[in-house]
């Protein structure tokens, strides 16, 4: 690997994605930092989850360039082996293995050896262990632990997808909705539990909840019809003539 | 523990009524005087093994899409190659006993006026050779068409359609002649299995112990396997393949490692089968063959490893007497029986059964004094 190019997380320039002539993504550019959290907001169609699938190598750019860490090209790889690079990202939907326990599914999520015979053979450490308890304390599931996913609240099942991806130890979270579905306190619990998980890494996260947008307090950026719109702080962003007319409306 | 006990009750149950199979039915057709009502008749004995041989076979099925999701309507394939390698096995064993006497060339290929063995019989009259293609061909041929199917992501219907297809395909290629299996006819005729007359009664009870033998065996590398964490990721895929590619797995990896394997165990239950019915030949490639299968492991229970074995006994005993008291009628029963199951009993007998008795324990409970109150949502 040559020296990084850009010291930034993440970079993506003039990255655009075309599905049958229509541009999901048009000339996209953007950079997060190392432990920075961001929000994206934008009307739907905006091209947010289509950017995500860039990132996460679900889609393959026409053009553009995509960079983790300065010097890994995001649009070469595939999704398990960018897992392995430490993106991980949650769902619009939460999607968590229902006939799975919530302990199994932190287990599979778990840093580790990812091949078919290394599983095999694995056994559980104690190293392994604890980090699970400590898991299903921070995601407020220590109760549950033995419930089978499929069970769980929306809101739980939220709060599991955000443990599973904390359980990778990934250096950026890509986290789709997370407070689609959830009452007010849920709400605010969720945006407690990012912003002390931005401390220590990167999240990037798509919202259409202005209410929790602004609990976040983080710097907004907005897409519109595949390219960013305004970029600033939220109020700043919201102030912005085109943002109000495209989006929040009048 | 990561994983559960590999002797669960559900195994201690399967391994017991095997292990008593193995030593009743020897004891039953030799001990027991004809005559006696307890007395099993020597034809019942290949009957019972050839059961066993599809049992195994439906437990590979059961592996690949009970935990795995893959529903593939070709494992017959598989079970045809284990066969033909051993049936090659058995045509070299003639030798010179043949109609035609040729002391190397099977019947076949004198009539066909072959002058030589075409090479790939080449080493089959041995024995270990001869074993290890029963793995080897199904497990190439599993890990070659996975390589394609699962890299490029074919899944769903999809598979199953190309699954059928390759079985198909097959079937058509070795009804020809000049494919060197006999053609139509397939491999027959067969004398002798290691040097033991293949008609005794004494070798079929061999073949007959060794087929509860490797089912048991083919029942406890899929228990290991699905109790591991690799069969924990094999759920995962089943229920939400992008939320484990995202978590790092590489799905087409796991699927190609347990297709292969599935077809392998599939080849073992092949060869064991060729001997006990005498004869192997390209109607066993046939699709319907393939889709009897997933309907043994549905009517069984899906994913229970234990159901699948059931499913194919239980199916095949039916199919045994259907055939013999109303012979038109079987393929109405077996269809009747397959939209029952997926309309009535989704879980299969084993699935419905486990519902039931968890249903009377949990009002058993409810109503016992200082029982917990039934809990979930």
């Amino acid at each position: 690997m040559s020296e990084p190019i850009t010291p930034t997380l993440l970079y993506l320039d003039n990255v655009t994605v075309s599905f049958d002539g229509f541009r999901a993504l048009n000339a996209l550019s953007l950079a997060i930092d190392h432990a920075e959290m961001r929000a994206i907001i934008g009307p739907n169609g905006a091209g947010k989850t289509t950017m995500m699938d860039v990132i996460t190598g679900k889609t393959r750019p026409n053009q553009g360039t995509a960079l983790f860490e300065g010097v890994h090209d995001l649009t070469v790889l595939d999704e398990a082996a960018i897992a392995e690079l430490g993106i991980g990202r949650k769902f619009q939907t939460p999607t968590v293995f229902d006939m799975h326990n919530v302990e199994d599914n932190l287990l599979l999520a778990l840093k580790g050896e990812r091949g078919p015979f290394a599983a095999l053979f694995s056994r559980r450490t104690t190293r392994e262990r604890e980090r699970i308890e400590a898991l299903l304390e921070r995601v407020r599931l220590s109760a549950h632990r033995y419930r089978k996913a499929g069970e769980l609240s929306h809101g739980q099942k939220q709060w599991l997808e955000i443990g599973m991806l904390l359980a990778q130890e990934p250096k950026l979270l890509l986290v789709d909705e997370p407070a689609a579905g959830m009452t007010d306190q849920e709400t605010a619990d969720t945006a407690d539990l990012l912003r002390d998980i931005a401390k220590t890494r990167a999240v990037v996260v798509v919202e259409h909840d202005m209410t929790f947008v602004r609990d976040l307090g983080v710097k907004v950026t907005c897409l519109h019809e595949g390219s960013v719109l305004a970029e600033g702080s939220l109020d700043a962003v919201s102030a912005n003539e085109r943002v109000i007319e495209v989006y929040l409306g009048r | 523990m990561t994983t559960q006990s590999l002797i669960d009750r559900q195994s201690i149950i399967v391994l017991s009524l095997l292990a008593a199979t193995a030593v009743l039915v020897p004891v039953l057709n030799t001990v027991a005087p004809p005559g006696s009502a307890l007395h099993l008749s020597d034809y019942l004995v290949p009957l019972l093994g050839k059961y066993l041989c599809f049992a195994l076979l439906a437990l590979s099925v059961d592996l690949i899409w009970g935990f795995c999701g893959i529903l593939s309507l070709g494992h017959g394939a598989f079970f045809a190659l284990g066969g033909y390698a051993m049936g090659m096995y058995l045509m070299r064993q003639i030798g010179s006993r043949g109609v035609y006497a040729d002391p190397i060339l099977p019947d076949f290929m004198v009539f066909l006026n072959w002058r030589e063995l075409p090479w790939f019989w080449h080493g089959f009259d041995w024995f270990p050779i001869a074993a290890l293609m029963v793995i080897a061909a199904p497990g190439l041929l599993a890990f070659i068409f996975g390589w394609f199917a699962f890299r490029s992501r074919v899944t769903g219907v999809y598979l199953s359609i190309i699954t059928q297809a390759m079985t198909f395909a097959l079937m058509l290629a070795f009804f020809r002649n000049d494919m060197g299996f006999g053609g139509n006819n397939g491999l027959t005729d067969f004398k002798e299995i290691l040097g033991f007359p293949i008609q005794s009664g004494s070798t079929r009870i061999v073949l007959f112990v060794l087929s509860t033998v490797a089912l048991a065996a083919g029942y406890l590398l899929c228990k290991w396997i699905v109790n591991s964490k690799l069969g924990k990721v094999l759920v995962a895929v089943r229920d939400a393949e992008s939320r484990t590619r995202f978590l790092g797995y590489r799905v087409e990896i796991y699927k190609l490692a347990v297709f292969t394997l599935s077809a392998m165990i599939a080849g073992v239950a092949g060869a064991l089968y060729v001997p006990q019915v005498g004869i192997i030949n390209p109607s066993e490639f046939a699709p319907a063959n393939s889709i009897e299968v997933v309907i043994w492991v549905a009517v069984g229970g899906r994913g229970t490893l234990a159901g699948a074995i059931l499913g194919a006994l239980v199916v095949n005993a039916g199919k045994t007497w259907f055939t013999g008291a109303l012979p038109e009628f079987w393929l109405f029963a077996l269809g009747g029986l397959f939209v029952f199951v997926t309309l009535l009993m989704p879980r299969g007998i084993l699935g419905g059964g486990t519902d039931l008795w968890a249903k009377v324990r949990r009002s058993r409970t409810r109503h016992a004094p200082g029982g917990l109150p039934y809990a979930a949502e």
